[in-house]
């Protein structure tokens, strides 16, 4: 007999994958948006760091930017789909089948991860074909440190899904919450600039973390260096997972 | 002598349930035997449905003890989700999953499933496999929720408000397969704020106000007992027919305007005594009907308002 969580995972992440692609909208800002996003200012600011001409003050890593922007663009599509399932009893009526709850959210994880990846592969094909020489980073490395970033900031999303009044406001909150959070992450000026208390505050934000462990694989440093960032990503997973499961609604 | 014991397939006693400080359900008790249907039937608000969702452990209780087909709704609730099936009020699925995908999916939920082919022509969904749930018609997406509440053949139904929102061809389509569901000896236990829906459908209805039951047995025994009042109407052109028919027999109030007569009395022989005084007094009828009680009056009398007040 197969584990409970198991039945009925793969045909239920099957069907959400149909049905994410049948959805115009959340496929144009899954996989479209960070990669015009990344041609954008890849061809204004230069690709990534390292290749950049010396003379020109690079503000940031746009490969990295783009590959906050697909986590935080699973998140937001995340946020949206739970509310709107709440909003409409699909939560409901599905709980009422013998799926099991961490079936039902595993499979909503499942196909943000696979879009996720396929969003970094369109990045990396982009990347290598329009700015030559730049993308030398390791892209196994890159892609296992995309898809722990996403994951902790999937749970967070958890956490806002789970306090969105209505599916009306579940895109407003949801960007007014991520949105800052990739401003303070230490993507476009080191975190140590920041005042105080939002500095402590970038510290308990999963973005600050994914984007130093993304700097560090793009530079080379490797995970070694920052395993201080994985553990934080993990720890905060485990956070707001908890976090989630005592105020999440089903209804 | 041989006696039998009717167990009930649902047993629910001294229900309570509230939220904050609104009482949901205050107090029900009820018993629903096998392959019947069985409805609950009550304003919106007077607490049908949580009282289902509890019976179909989908909400715990705040008070007593619930039964079905021998489990508890929530320390056996996936052993008793393989064996019931249900629908909830005004649910939706995924705007843009097919007919057939729901299908499919429902049925790698269940160990036990029947052949979905069948099930989909008998609701007249064969045509509409590949059409988006957004798509469908208020029926059909009604039609799709029994469709998948019936997938593992389960031994009850839960039908929350099945009909609502729907047109009268509609309704009308989905009594015949709650009617058929039945039939097949599957037990039906369904909420409903439509009085013609209950006395159309439910061999037994629970009448609930205010978290509370306050009637129940089968539609007729209730009208009989708390309606018991006829009323005959016919149309006639002989003269002075109320004032002879006044006070005859059962008759307790004969009145006319124009060549219209309403007759009233109580009891399960007036129409018939009403016929046999007319035909003994020689009264020639053009028209002739008689005024059935129903129970949305029963509903009116023990609450003192209509049900969509």
């Amino acid at each position: 007999m197969q584990p409970r969580f198991v039945r009925g995972f793969w045909k239920l992440t099957w069907v959400e994958t149909k049905i994410f692609t049948r959805e115009p909208m959340g496929f144009v800002g899954t996989l479209v948006m960070p990669l015009v996003v990344f041609i954008a200012l890849g061809r204004a600011f230069g690709a990534g760091r390292p290749m950049a001409a010396p003379e020109v003050e690079i503000p940031f890593n746009a490969a990295i930017l783009a590959a906050v922007l697909i986590a935080i663009s699973a998140v937001q599509s995340l946020v949206a789909i739970i509310s709107i399932y709440r909003e409409g009893g699909i939560l409901k009526r599905l709980r009422a089948t013998p799926l099991s709850p961490v079936t039902i959210m595993g499979a909503q994880v499942a196909v943000k991860l696979g879009f996720t990846v396929i969003s970094l592969a369109l990045l990396m094909l982009a990347g290598r074909r329009l700015f030559p020489g730049v993308m030398h980073v390791n892209v196994f490395s890159f892609t296992v440190a995309v898809l722990l970033s996403t994951f902790s900031i999937l749970s967070l999303g958890f956490v806002i899904a789970s306090l969105v009044p209505t599916a009306r406001f579940a895109q407003v909150i949801s960007a007014a919450v991520l949105y800052p959070m990739l401003f303070l992450s230490g993507l476009f000026f080191p975190v140590a600039r920041l005042p105080r208390a939002l500095e402590a505050l970038a510290y308990l934000l999963p973005t600050t973390h994914a984007v130093a462990l993304l700097e560090g694989v793009w530079d080379g440093s490797g995970w070694g260096a920052h395993w201080v960032n994985v553990a934080a990503l993990l720890v905060l997973f485990a956070a707001y997972t908890a976090l989630s499961t005592k105020v999440f609604r089903w209804e | 002598m041989v006696t039998f014991v009717v167990i009930p397939v649902i047993a629910v006693s001294n229900l309570g349930k509230r939220y904050g400080h609104t009482v949901a359900v205050d107090d029900v008790s009820l018993e629903v035997f096998e392959g019947e249907i069985f409805g609950l039937i009550g304003p919106n608000g007077a607490g049908k449905t949580t009282t289902m969702e509890c019976v179909g452990g989908n909400r715990v209780p705040d008070k007593g003890t619930i039964s079905v087909l021998g489990l508890d709704p929530r320390r056996d609730a996936n052993a008793l989700r393989q064996r019931i099936g249900v629908q909830h009020q005004e649910a939706h699925l995924q705007k843009r999953i097919k007919v057939w995908e729901a299908v499919d999916l429902w049925r790698s939920l269940y160990t036990r499933v029947v052949d979905t082919d069948a099930l989909l022509a008998r609701l007249g969904l064969e045509t509409k496999r590949n059409a988006w749930f957004m798509t469908l018609s208020g029926g059909q997406k009604q039609r799709l929720f029994i469709a998948l509440a019936l997938i593992h053949e389960p031994e009850v139904v839960f039908l929350d408000e099945l009909t609502t929102g729907l047109d009268p061809q509609a309704r009308r389509a989905i009594w015949a397969l709650v009617t058929g569901i039945r039939d097949r000896g599957t037990t039906v236990f369904l909420t409903t704020h439509l009085m013609e829906e209950a006395e159309r459908l439910c061999d037994r209805v629970a009448i609930i106000e205010h978290g509370r039951i306050i009637e129940l047995g089968t539609p007729e025994e209730l009208v009989q007992k708390h309606c018991p009042e006829r009323t005959v109407v016919f149309t006639s052109d002989d003269a002075n027919v109320a004032e002879r028919m006044q006070g005859l027999g059962v008759v307790e109030r004969a009145e006319g305007s124009g060549a219209t007569y309403t007759i009233r009395g109580a009891g399960d022989d007036f129409v018939t005594d009403v016929i046999n005084i007319i035909a003994r007094e020689g009264i020639r009828v053009r028209g002739f009907r008689t005024e059935i009680l129903t129970l949305e009056d029963v509903f009116l009398k023990l609450t003192g308002h209509g049900i969509r007040d």
